[in-house]
């Protein structure tokens, strides 16, 4: 298997930390995503490493007995740590404030607490197994105030940082699940729902273990997954991952089901959006995409794997560190290994080497491994980092030994400009909303976003149109049938028309002297009228004399090119018709007398000459009340040709009154 | 035509008249019988073809001689026609040595005056169109095959040929092109291109609606040509069984086909008759340099027609009949309802379902394209104009005063009763208008004009 086939990978710098052993534990904590490594309960030292902070915070505490959950509250302000099941102890992090460690006993009498969750720099949760109690830290004070408990009895629990959200796994088999939401100091309970366990359980026990469930947030959404397993008593044919929408208001609803098709031990990830459901059983991953369109059968939607199953890519542990400088060979690290423990959304961590990964999809790999183009298009235009795989798969769909029928490249077309036109109304509605007079700072008004999916008309231009139309070996009949076809696309969405797009449009067809074509083009206006277009085709006379006909309709059809009309006729020597256009718009009195006496002089047509020249001593005797050129017109040369030709008699006289 | 012909001007009351008719046509080349006795030879093709041999030799000896004694006053230009008082008589040198000669009887009232000479060059156009050059037939099998084809094409095409029914329209030979907005031109253009890439024995496409061009991508002169056969002769044979209702539209298709609306109006009628003919009419293009000869396939769909050309040395099979058949059939049903939905939305828009004011034809020479409000009707046989045909001749004498000069000129014509004629001319524009206002001056008329051209040509550069 090549390097390009594997479309997971392991991040290239991850955390690493003391690996776990009889004298060093390992703690994980989720919110923050922070490992920490308490080596003799803390009395030789805490390292504490998170994912963004290449600094370790280190300090020692004092060995109280066994750590059993060890967490920063949110900005690093306050450590707490669980020691025994009814009490928590707590000690400040914060500059200039007492270290002294304070404690809190769980309120219900007779429970257990069985964790902890920091939901903000100074609010804390305690899951205990008779409910939850939700406390503010008053760190000056080293106390702590309940805001709020709920008595309820619980088999385990579940966080979900990003959602706020803690689960809590209720009733004998533990299948009931029971959602809090916290938000600045208020703690809200959301309707309880039932996960549908795959068979009647046999006995009355537990079934539900939370190792089969996650949180995450997808497309902005949070879900509950839910892992389930195949039972041999239903004819499925494998496991499957079933999504419960997990709404801030409203019930908890089972959406989607992905199907695996496989049995054994599973784990899942959520990467840019996406599903991984690892195996280990087969050492592969599969990833599914739920905005793809699935089987939908009324209620849920049924989603097979986006792509083959495929093994995360090797991935060589750096002999980094203090070990001495000649054995720094890579060693290469086991996957799958039945040490490693995932984390959503996408970290794996194994505690038996001392790494913490984040997982990453790598998008290039998958262009290959998905042949229908449509779909790639739908798959890529999610993902976070997407704008040059489309560009390269929008070069290689052109290619001609990669090339993709018409229909297939209209279909990526549309899908591209779909979504660049949605930006763009975001963007008009932004701006609208701003002149309309609301405010920068209102919530409400946020400027749109602009992801790597909006690839505009510069993106495909520059990336792949115009290499594409330079290739030598290409039909031109191709070339210009793409670039319709964009044309086409970003007309359907009403998107206005760049004009370079229309100048490479008439570049390839002059290239080809494909005149006529080009002709027809203009005269149902796919090519948008503007100056520079109407200069191109003045400059193509030459080779294609309507052209000159199709660029004065241009101008004129501008209505703000005037003056080049007069420009244009003039350089025809169509001194006349110049001068009767501008006649015809009411320009007549700002004209130069000098330019048009010097074409009309320069055709050699004296009656034409003898024209011209009454019409501006006219235009002098209506403006002026004489019918001589003032010195500023600098027509004396035009006068003196004048008496030469026609006599000095021929002059206009003065009226006189 | 008759009808109208005799109520036209009341000093010609007594007079009886005749509309202008074709007497003769004949095709000869002075090479192929030079020596006395061997006259005959000379005669290529010869019209009406009962007329006795020595009547014959007599009419191409006189044209000969015409021709001969005329270059003697300009050698590059002989006379292109002789007007003699009861009839008038075309010369055409299409190539060289070849001479077409049309007689046509002038009617008594004269007015079918410079009309003849267009024609007789489309005939050649269109001659060309259909059978190559004279000299690649004759290379291609000598002066009996010319003779065969010229007799099979002038069979045919002289009963195309109504000359009492020409008029200014006739004389520019010009391309009516459909009126549609950008997005709807812009889906014919994808789906012409992606028919020519499914099938990829096409080279060139054209595409028309209710007889009007779209798309051509055939060079201009070689569309006009197919223009004119399509609109005048091969569409009107279509029109009739259409009307009849028979062959039935809507075929009862083969489960999981789409129903579609597509029949091939050249080629193989019944696609299911596994003895049907491919045989599709060859065309000439391109005949001044690279000299493609190529089998011209008409599809249509309700309003929509499509040329399909691909080279003639590929022998379309009914298979690819099929398969064209299946392709194209559905999609261009498709447009076609798409383009007929969007030109009446456009037509409500801008409102012009009314009778139009003014009645003008326009004419552009760049891009052939011709526009009348005042033919009603146009077909082969009758032209069914909404004005005397008196009118029609003033406008017939005003174009020819244009083609004299290459200045921009402007003409207007006080007719009878209360008409007023215009002609303008810009660029490579031509414009007429017919006006009835009554005690109209020419200051009146003038304006009119103006504001005929400010609602209708102000889209395109047009001197007033």
């Amino acid at each position: 298997m090549g390097e390009e086939d594997y479309y997971l990978e392991l991040c290239d710098r991850p955390v690493h930390f003391e690996k776990a052993n009889p004298v060093n534990c390992v703690f994980f904590d989720e919110a923050n995503k922070q490992v920490f490594a308490v080596r003799s309960g803390g009395a030789t030292g805490v390292v504490v490493k998170g994912p963004d902070d290449r600094n370790p915070i280190s300090f020692r505490m004092e060995d109280k007995g066994e750590v059993k959950c060890i967490k920063f509250s949110l900005e690093n302000k306050i450590l707490a740590v669980q020691r025994t099941s009814k009490t928590v102890d707590f000690s400040n992090f914060i500059p200039d404030s007492s270290q002294l460690e304070y404690t809190q006993e769980c309120k219900t009498k007779n429970a257990n607490i069985l964790g902890f969750c920091w939901t903000s720099s100074t609010e804390i949760v305690f899951i205990t197994d008779q409910g939850i109690e939700f406390y503010q830290v008053l760190p000056e004070k080293r106390s702590l105030k309940l805001l709020k408990s709920q008595n309820i009895n619980v088999n385990w629990y579940m966080y979900c940082p990003e959602g706020a959200v803690i689960l809590l796994s209720t009733t004998v088999l533990g299948n009931v699940l029971q959602p809090f939401y916290f938000r600045a100091g208020t703690m809200s309970k959301l309707p309880k729902f039932e996960i549908e366990l795959p068979a009647v359980p046999k006995s009355v026990k537990l079934n539900l273990s939370e190792r089969d469930i996650a949180m995450a947030t997808i497309y902005g959404q949070l879900y509950v997954l839910f892992l389930r397993h195949h039972s041999r008593t239903s004819n499925s044919t494998g496991a499957e991952v079933v999504l419960y929408h997990l709404p801030r208001e409203g019930a908890c609803k089972k959406m989607h089901i992905l199907k695996l098709n496989r049995t054994g031990k599973f784990a899942l990830n959520v990467v840019d959006n996406l599903v991984v459901v690892h195996h280990q059983d087969t050492e592969t991953s599969v990833i599914f995409d739920i905005k793809l369109r699935g089987e939908f059968d009324g209620t849920v939607t049924f989603h097979h794997p986006v792509l083959p199953a495929r093994s995360i890519q090797p991935y060589q542990i750096p002999m980094a560190g203090p070990a001495p400088v000649t054995s720094q060979s890579p060693v290469p690290c086991k996957l799958y290994s039945s040490s490693w423990i995932v984390f959503q959304p996408d970290i794996i961590i194994s505690a038996s080497q001392g790494y913490l990964w984040n997982l990453q999809v790598k998008l290039q790999p998958i262009v290959n491994l998905l042949p229908d183009k449509g779909r790639l298009m739908d798959f890529l235009l999610q993902r976070k980092e997407c704008k040059m795989v489309i560009l390269s798969v929008c070069s290689q769909m052109l290619s001609e030994s990669d090339r993709a029928t018409l229909p297939v490249i209209a279909t990526v077309f549309d899908k591209l400009n779909h979504e660049y036109k949605k930006y763009l109304d975001a963007e008009q509605s932004y701006t609208t909303a701003l002149e309309a007079g609301q405010s920068r700072s209102s919530p409400l008004l946020k400027r749109p976003a602009r992801t790597q999916a909006v690839i505009d008309q510069s993106d495909m231009y520059t990336h792949v149109l115009s290499v594409f139309t330079e290739k030598k070996d290409m039909s031109h009949k191709f070339v210009i049938a793409v670039l319709m076809e964009y044309i086409r696309s970003l007309n359907q969405f009403q998107i206005t028309v760049q004009h370079y797009l229309h100048e490479l449009v008439i570049k390839t067809l002059v290239q080809h002297n494909l005149f006529y074509m080009l002709h027809q083009f203009l005269q149902y206006h796919v090519l948008s009228d503007s100056k520079p277009l109407a200069c191109l085709l003045l400059s193509l006379e030459s080779f294609y004399p309507p052209a000159h006909q199709l660029s004065l309709d241009m101008l004129k059809r501008l209505s703000t090119a005037n003056d080049e009309i007069v420009e244009v006729l003039l350089s025809k020597h169509q001194v006349l018709a110049a001068l009767r256009f501008i006649r015809g718009i009411g320009g007549h009195d700002n004209i130069s007398a000098r330019k048009f006496l010097d074409a009309a002089k320069q055709t050699e047509d004296n009656m034409l000459f003898y024209t011209i020249f009454r019409f501006f001593e006219q235009r002098n005797q209506r403006l002026r009340g004489n019918p001589n050129f003032t010195p500023g017109e600098h027509c004396e040369e035009h006068v003196a040709f004048f008496k030469q030709v026609f006599g000095d008699q021929a002059l206009m006289r003065p009226t006189t009154f | 035509m008759a009808a109208a012909a005799a109520g036209a001007g009341a000093g010609a009351a007594q007079e009886k008249q005749f509309p202008p008719a074709l007497l003769s046509f004949f095709i000869y080349n002075p090479r192929f019988g030079p020596r006395e006795g061997e006259e005959e030879n000379k005669i290529l093709f010869y019209h009406p073809n009962e007329v006795e041999k020595n009547e014959k030799i007599r009419n191409v000896g006189l044209c000969e001689a015409i021709v001969q004694f005329t270059r003697t006053f300009s050698p590059s230009k002989p006379a292109k026609s002789l007007h003699t008082q009861k009839n008038r008589q075309f010369f055409n040198e299409p190539e060289e040595n070849f001479w077409m000669v049309m007689v046509v009887r002038n009617p008594i009232i004269e007015k079918q005056s410079k009309d003849g000479k267009p024609i007789v060059e489309y005939q050649e156009e269109e001659l060309l169109l259909f059978n190559g050059t004279f000299l690649r037939a004759m290379e291609d099998g000598g002066v009996k095959l010319l003779k065969e084809r010229l007799e099979k094409f002038f069979h045919r095409y002289l009963q195309t040929l109504h000359l009492q029914s020409c008029d200014l329209l006739d004389i520019f030979g010009g391309i009516s092109f459909f009126p549609l907005d950008k997005m709807t031109y812009l889906k014919i253009q994808s789906f012409i291109n992606r028919m020519e890439e499914s099938l990829s024995i096409v080279k060139y496409t054209a595409f028309l609606y209710n007889d009007q061009l779209i798309w051509s991508g055939l060079e201009q002169d070689d569309m006009r040509i197919l223009y004119k056969y399509l609109t005048t002769s091969l569409f009107p044979r279509h029109i009739e069984p259409e009307l009849a209702g028979r062959d039935s539209p809507i075929r009862a298709e083969m489960p999981g086909n789409l129903q579609h609306y597509g029949r091939f109006l050249t080629g193989p009628l019944n696609l299911n008759d596994p003895e049907a003919k491919c045989r599709f009419p060859k065309i000439f293009v391109n005949t001044d340099d690279t000299y493609e000869a190529l089998h011209l396939i008409v599809y249509k769909a309700m309003s929509a027609a499509v040329c399909f050309m691909i080279d003639a040395s590929v022998q379309p099979t009914l298979d690819f009949c099929r398969r064209l058949d299946s392709i194209v059939g559905p999609q261009l049903t498709v447009l076609a309802s798409d383009i007929c939905e969007q030109f009446n939305i456009n037509k409500r828009m801008s409102g012009s379902e009314k009778e139009p004011q003014f009645k003008f034809i326009y004419f552009n020479h760049m891009n052939l394209a011709e526009k009348s409000t005042i033919h009603m009707r146009k077909t082969p046989s009758v032209s069914l104009t909404s004005v005397h045909p008196d009118l029609m001749k003033i406008l017939g004498d005003i174009n020819s005063d244009f083609t004299r000069v290459d200045e921009d000129e402007e003409v207007i014509v006080k007719a009878m009763s209360d008409y007023w004629v215009v002609g303008k001319k810009s660029d490579q524009r031509e414009l007429y208008v017919i006006l009835n206002q009554k005690n109209a001056n020419l200051i009146e008329v003038n304006e009119e004009v103006k504001k005929l051209c400010a609602t209708q040509f102000n889209n395109i550069f047009f001197l007033d």
